[in-house]
């Protein structure tokens, strides 16, 4: 399984990068220099929520809300996941 | 690892085109003997107005277009290139500047930080100032690049350095890299020439032995391994060139699949190099983009899979490589809906070959080489 992220830890996009729905594709894409990452919905979901000042305790929080009907624990192991993967891939970063 | 992407597409139907380059101009103060460019750029006068140019980038947004590259010819010789960024931005492009550096000064990357220029991907010729002199044709390129590319990195703009290799330059990759390292690069693209324009008319004089790119393929990897011990996170793109492979590449992703090109007069290209083909491109002063990218004949001549002959038209692999490249199929057999001589299936493969030997004969200097220029251009034009 992915390693657990620190929940207090602050993550936020890689410099220059940009996270953008696209009307025409109907999904969330990445966008950095010369390229672009097409966005399931739940990645889209996870880093809509990242401002920079939020951390992934709070990210939880509020996905939970925006996501009532999924079942406990479900979402916090996603984002865990999900944000150990992208910071792997380069998509985010963390102080 | 999980899969985070979405890759749902409608089936078989003509997809939008994502990716806008805007070649602004063919204008350039530098005269690099492997530039793409067409070789009768010269011929090519009435460039698009600042008017003009929003509105092809008001309809690609609307068709979906999100990556834009502004390239050229040197970008920055137009004097409106911040009223472009400014607006393609308002549009909800993702903005990339593709440029020699030459014209480029920190009043003008801050002027383009404010438009909202997302990304600047300057070139380099080579680590030694002399190489890169003979081959861009200048000898205060190479310090003026350097030097803007540390203000790029210091406005805090992601830095992409793309450095087109050719024989007189790969044997320098260790301190082309190191180069790279030191201007704090986040991304290096070790591109080896391709074939077009004024680098095929160069072709001897450029392509690299197989020994080379061997050592430069070793190099590579060696500093990936090297930057991963230090943490350091810069990403080495090493393009392997053509001629070594014995298969083509997906070019451009499929002829009008993603990508549209829109020339400095308005001629609307299914990719950059295209406008060397026999057959006549839609300009965007006549036509609305939309009509060119899904009606045109030009755009659907080479769409999907019906157009191609054997021994491409039975392959299991055609899918995957859609048999190599039109432009180089044309340049090199005379028919552009030839299987890309590239592939070793091909039965015109062995010209291939023959440009290998031909390059392996050929000992000119890189000062020998012909530059691209407006002079040089005018033989090419036709009257
Ligand atoms: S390759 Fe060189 S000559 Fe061609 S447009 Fe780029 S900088 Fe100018
Ligand atoms: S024959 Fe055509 S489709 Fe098959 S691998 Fe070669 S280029 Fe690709």
């Amino acid at each position: 399984m992915n390693p657990n992220t620190d929940s207090s830890r602050v993550y936020y996009l890689r410099r220059g990068w940009r996270l953008q729905w696209e009307e025409a594709q109907q999904r969330h894409v990445l966008l950095y220099p010369e390229g672009m990452v097409k966005l399931n919905d739940s990645a889209g979901a996870i880093l809509g929520q990242l401002d920079g000042q939020r951390d992934v305790a709070t990210l939880i929080e509020r996905l939970q809300a925006q996501f009532p009907e999924a079942p406990d624990g479900a979402i916090a192991e996603d984002v865990h996941a999900f944000l150990a993967d992208a910071q792997q891939q380069g998509w985010i970063q963390h102080d | 690892m999980t899969d985070h992407t979405d890759t749902a597409t409608a089936n078989g139907a003509t997809g939008a085109p994502l990716w806008l380059l805007a070649e602004l101009t063919y204008r350039c103060p530098l005269q690099c003997s492997y530039c793409s460019n067409p070789l009768d750029f010269a011929a090519v006068k009435q460039e698009l107005t600042t008017a003009e140019w929003i509105e092809v980038l008001t309809q690609a947004r609307a068709m979906g277009a999100v990556q834009l590259g502004f390239s050229g010819g040197e970008p920055l010789v137009r004097q409106d290139l911040e009223t472009l960024v400014a607006e393609a931005r308002r549009l909800g492009f993702y903005t990339n500047l593709i440029t020699s550096a030459l014209g480029l000064d920190e009043a003008r990357i801050h002027a383009l930080r404010d438009a909202g220029l997302d990304h600047i991907q300057i070139s380099l010729q080579a680590s030694d100032p002399d190489v890169a002199a003979a081959v861009a044709g200048s000898t205060k390129a190479h310090a003026k690049k350097l030097a803007m590319a540390r203000a790029v990195k210091e406005a805090g703009y992601p830095m992409v350095l793309n450095v087109v290799l050719h024989r007189h330059n790969i044997d320098q990759l260790d301190t082309i890299i190191a180069l790279c390292d030191d201007l704090g690069a986040d991304a290096v693209e070790l591109a080896n020439c391709q074939l077009y324009g004024w680098a095929h008319l160069n072709r001897a004089g450029l392509l690299p032995s197989q020994a080379q790119l061997e050592a430069a393929e070793a190099t590579t990897q060696r500093w990936r391994q090297h930057l991963a011990e230090r943490g350091r996170d810069m990403r080495l793109l090493f393009v392997v060139p053509d001629y070594y492979a014995d298969r083509p590449k997906a070019c451009m992703g499929g002829w009008a699949s993603i990508f549209m090109t829109v020339a400095p007069d308005g001629a609307v290209l299914p990719c950059h190099s295209a406008r060397m083909l026999p057959m006549d491109f839609p300009n965007a002063r006549e036509r609305p983009l939309q009509e060119i990218w899904y009606a045109s004949a030009a755009f659907n001549r080479y769409r999907g899979d019906d157009w191609m002959q054997e021994p491409c038209r039975s392959c299991d692999e055609r899918h995957k490589d859609v048999g190599g490249c039109r432009c180089q199929a044309y340049m090199l057999t005379g028919d552009p809906a030839a299987t890309d001589p590239v592939c070793d299936l091909s039965p015109d493969h062995h010209l291939i070959e023959a440009a290998r030997r031909e390059a392996a004969d050929d000992s000119r200097s890189a000062q020998a080489l012909t530059l691209r220029n407006a002079r040089e251009s005018q033989v090419f034009c036709r009257a």
